[in-house]
């Protein structure tokens, strides 16, 4: 038998299980939480730090934080949001994100985000970084400049023996993701589309195909993200 | 109510944002009653001939002269706008930013497999031209911007919406669907 507790979210009170985190608990009661490195059905790692929210005046990652009876939470606040819009722009200036020319544009998890937030310039100068494009895999583009380090790919492309496609190489600011150069040769298409689909952003993109979905009928060109959980 | 006065320009640009301001269709014939056009590509004024309300750049600066005239629009406008992914990011000329200025010249036109005609191995470098920067550079790393619109190009409706709440000092209410990056 589960536990039900209650907690505060903004004022509002939801009741939930024990065991689940805010993440969960709020999406499951109509509630939008951002996210970008959480993945349902993989760990929380709580590495991007979307999820921000406060409980008793101190940032927490809410994917990583099990509710527990009695919390308030404070989500939808300006001083949240701001800091959100932030990670936002930092992402957006720490890489090479050219929206015009990327694959992913209206489907990617990040430049949703962005468009949620109204960020209509980042507030941080760009780097403008050099950064490598891995196409050595028949299947899969592996492209450095639009990576956000999410390790999305890395907890969930496995093969069969449980062996990761993608991993981390370097630390600090060189740290990469990269897909394993024999493995990458030897992935499968149905994988490879996979891969191409848990990446929130444009850094893994199927061969074959491109630009499939016209523009309009993408994922976000109408809807904002979040709406599909908001009630 | 007194005509504003518009400047626009195209800097590292391709003239898609302007063409998109021309994408607001007949609203052109409104837009005439409550602006009137100074320097700019769509009236061929080459140079300010008085103080401008709202100067509108599309592109980044990827050249001396790019900076000297969006330096000359911070000078004459009261108000300035990015227009579009370029002027707000360096856009897709900003693709060389991060690889030296020597290679991505020597590659155009010395060693690009459609240089054949450069027998002398010769780079442009006539005073008359503008020197190329080290890279593209966003509009706000060079001037003060004031207002930034997105889009690659924005869209008319982006561009008549915010216009619109800027001449008439009318509050500006974005939908969802106009904030877009491509
Ligand atoms: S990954 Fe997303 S944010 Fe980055 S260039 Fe592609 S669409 Fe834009
Ligand atoms: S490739 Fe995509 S899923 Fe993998 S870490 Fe980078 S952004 Fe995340
Ligand atoms: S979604 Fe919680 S830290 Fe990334």
């Amino acid at each position: 038998m589960t536990n039900k507790i209650k907690i505060k979210i903004d004022g509002k009170e939801i009741i939930t299980d024990q065991g689940k985190t805010i993440v969960e608990a709020a999406h499951e009661n109509g509630i939008f939480i951002p996210t970008l490195c959480n993945f349902a059905g993989a760990l929380p790692k709580g590495c991007c730090r979307m999820c921000t929210i406060k409980i008793n005046n101190r940032f927490m990652t809410s994917c990583t934080t099990p509710a527990a009876h009695g919390m308030e939470v404070e989500n939808n606040t300006n001083e949240i949001n701001d800091f959100r819009k932030g990670i936002i722009e930092l992402l957006f200036v720490s890489g090479n994100h050219f929206c015009p020319s990327c694959e992913k544009s209206g489907n990617c998890e990040l430049q949703a985000l962005a468009y949620r937030y109204q960020m209509m310039v980042p507030r941080f100068p760009y780097d403008f970084p050099m950064k490598s494009v891995d196409g050595s895999s028949p299947y899969i583009i592996k492209d450095q400049n639009r990576c956000i380090l999410c390790k999305r790919c890395i907890k969930t492309i496995k093969d069969d023996l449980g062996r990761h496609y993608f991993a981390f190489k370097e630390r600090g600011h060189k740290l990469e993701v990269l897909l394993d150069e024999k493995m990458g040769k030897e992935i499968s298409s149905a994988l490879a589309k996979k891969a191409m689909e848990n990446c929130p952003v444009g850094s893994i993109i199927f061969k074959e195909v491109g630009f499939e979905v016209p523009i309009g009928q993408r994922k976000y060109d109408h809807k904002p993200i979040g709406s599909e959980i908001e009630n | 109510m007194e005509k504003k006065i518009i400047a626009t320009t195209s800097l590292a640009g391709c003239f898609g944002c302007h063409m998109s301001v021309l994408d607001i269709d007949e609203r052109i014939l409104e837009l005439i009653e409550l602006v009137e056009f100074n320097k700019s590509p769509v009236d061929d004024i080459k140079t300010f001939t008085k103080p401008v309300d709202i100067g509108i750049i599309e592109g980044g600066c990827c050249n001396s002269e790019n900076v000297e005239v969006l330096r000359s629009f911070r000078k004459n406008c009261k108000i300035l706008i990015s227009l579009g992914e370029c002027a707000i990011m360096g856009g897709l000329p900003a693709l060389r930013n991060g690889i030296p200025i020597e290679e991505c010249l020597n590659e155009a036109y010395i060693n690009g497999p459609t240089v054949g005609l450069n027998t002398q191995h010769i780079l442009p470098n006539d005073d008359e031209l503008p020197m190329l920067l080290d890279k593209v550079y966003p509009c706000h790393e060079i001037v003060k911007i004031d207002y930034y619109l997105p889009g690659c190009p924005p869209s008319a409706e982006l561009i008549w919406d915010a216009l619109v709440a800027l001449i008439t000092g009318s509050k500006l209410d974005l939908p969802y669907e106009v904030i877009k990056f491509d």
